[in-house]
């Protein structure tokens, strides 16, 4: 499986190598989202009775995240998209491949991807919303399980939909759902670990543990099934 | 309902296989023996390339009996063993677009569990081992992507090669590679199944020819013993990826080999011939 899964990830990372995707398109892709919420959100904006950070600093880890969300899409769409493309996933179903591995693969390459994007587009989030930093090993401990929740369970939905025409549309559907509580406890971790306490947000990382450790158990049984099927 | 007999590769009884609830085989009897080469022939959506793919075990036997290499076609785990010996080359090429020659036949290899040892020779029997080797399969002409994908089926050694449309986008001199290739294969004890439109030539090549309309097999017929008997002294001799086992190089690999009937695709083995410029696609 460990065989497979480093087989997979080091050739969807020669691919981006070639075809400079997430890099050329989906990373200025998540940039212009941040930029956009930024603008429709003035960073001079107050709310009276709150306290006297803008509302565009206070809403800015809801944003990060709904920033990483839609880049990720656009990842894991890519990232079926090649195997889709010309059959690939025949071929990889000829060869015999351990679809637990396959999925392992294609999960972590799109988490090292999405990792990337995050430290840039965090980078991006501070300039634009001047955020402050309460917690870095939050953030850290955060950022990890979140995207770890997002890529597993986006993989397995990005592979049912592969084999379909109309997979483009519908794997958003299936899985902005689905994500919505690691949307949730991403925001609010994040949130804590941004502006403090850093204690308030340990309880919401933890959940998002438990989203990734149940996301990835989930996508290493059910995509074998799911291969078969698409 | 009779079990497979002694040599079946393919064995089908009533074998139906539905595509989403469209019954593309309805109910095939086929019975195919080691070292035939079989050539399916039909109209369009006739039924051939579910045929191949069900013998690949990609499509799903919904009812009837199947086995193929010994393998029974119903349960899952023993049809990932029949694609893992089966080679099918499709019309889908199974390469990655931003992939080199190369990358992808390493890639396939590696996956394969392949020895990374029989890239070179395949590389080179198949004339891509020059320039075309750094060059990715996007940029590729559409003749050259059907040897590319040979290539990546050649390197799996299978016991039954399924080709649909083999001849498909080749020039003339591709064409013979590929039934040389064919013949090469038997040789070596593989089993050939084709789906072509290519009547003349695939009739040729084949010992038996099969009709399939209507996701059925309509009727077969058999080429006389002697022609069979001549087809098999031609491919004496020859491992299944084409290269020559008397060959002094370990690897099989003979650099110099150009094959019983002449060199690789396009008459030149080395893969900077002109007839490869001519056929690079000019996108």
């Amino acid at each position: 499986m460990l065989h497979d899964a480093l087989l997979m990830a080091g050739k969807d990372l020669r691919i981006e190598r070639g075809s400079r995707v997430v890099l050329g398109q989906i990373l200025p892709f998540g940039a212009l989202v941040l930029i956009l919420f930024g603008l429709a959100i003035s960073p001079d904006l107050t709310v009276l009775g709150t306290d006297r950070r803008s509302v565009l600093a206070q809403v800015s880890p809801g944003l990060f995240w709904m920033a990483v969300l839609f880049s990720a899409l656009q990842a894991l769409n890519r990232s079926f998209a090649v195997e889709a493309a010309d059959g690939n996933l025949d071929g990889l179903k000829m060869a015999g491949l351990d679809p637990a591995g396959i999925f392992l693969g294609k999960a972590g390459t799109v988490t090292a991807q999405l990792l990337v994007l995050e430290i840039l587009l965090g980078a991006g989030a501070f300039l634009i919303y001047g955020a402050p930093l309460d917690s870095v090993i939050l953030l850290v401990v955060t950022v990890l399980f979140a995207t770890t929740s997002i890529t597993s369970a986006g993989t397995l939905y990005a592979a049912l939909g592969s084999g379909l025409r109309v997979r483009d549309t519908l794997v958003p559907l299936l899985v902005l759902p689905v994500l919505a509580p690691v949307l949730l406890a991403a925001t609010l971790a994040t949130d804590a670990a941004v502006f403090g306490p850093a204690g308030d947000g340990w309880s919401w990382a933890l959940l998002l543990a438990v989203f990734a450790l149940l996301y990835v158990g989930i996508g290493m049984l059910a995509f074998g099934p799911i291969m078969e099927e698409t | 309902m009779s079990g497979p007999v002694d040599g079946s590769v393919v064995h089908l009884v009533g074998a139906i296989s539905l595509i989403q609830r469209f019954p593309a085989l309805a109910g095939v009897d086929l019975e195919v023996r080691t070292g035939e080469i079989v050539l399916l022939r039909g109209p369009n959506g006739a039924g051939k390339s579910t045929l191949l793919r069900l013998c690949a075990g990609l499509a799903p036997l919904s009812n009837g009996v199947g086995s193929v290499l010994g393998h029974d076609l119903t349960v899952r785990e023993q049809r990932r063993r029949v694609r893992r010996e089966t080679g099918l080359l499709a019309h889908q090429t199974f390469l990655y677009d931003d992939l080199t020659v190369e990358e992808n036949l390493r890639f396939w290899a590696a996956a394969n569990r392949v020895d990374e040892g029989t890239i070179e020779p395949v590389l080179d029997r198949l004339a891509l081992a020059g320039r075309l080797r750094d060059v990715k399969i996007a940029g590729l002409s559409a003749g050259q992507r059907r040897r590319a994908s040979l290539a990546v089926m050649v390197s799996r050694r299978p016991k039954l090669w399924l080709l649909d449309e083999p001849h498909a986008g080749l020039d003339q001199a591709g064409r013979d590679f590929v039934d040389d290739l064919v013949k090469h294969a038997v040789g070596f004890g593989a089993t050939v199944m084709i789906a072509s439109h290519d009547v003349h030539r695939a009739t040729d090549l084949a010992t038996r020819t099969v009709t399939v309309a209507g996701g059925l097999v309509e009727d077969e017929g058999q080429d006389p013993p002697e022609d069979r008997a001549d087809r098999s002294a031609a491919s004496e001799h020859i491992n299944p990826d084409g290269t020559d086992p008397d060959s002094t190089d370990p690897d099989g690999a003979d650099p110099d080999a150009t094959g019983p009937d002449g060199p690789g695709p396009g008459g030149e083995a080395d893969s900077d011939s002109t007839e490869q410029e001519g056929d690079r696609d000019a996108s």
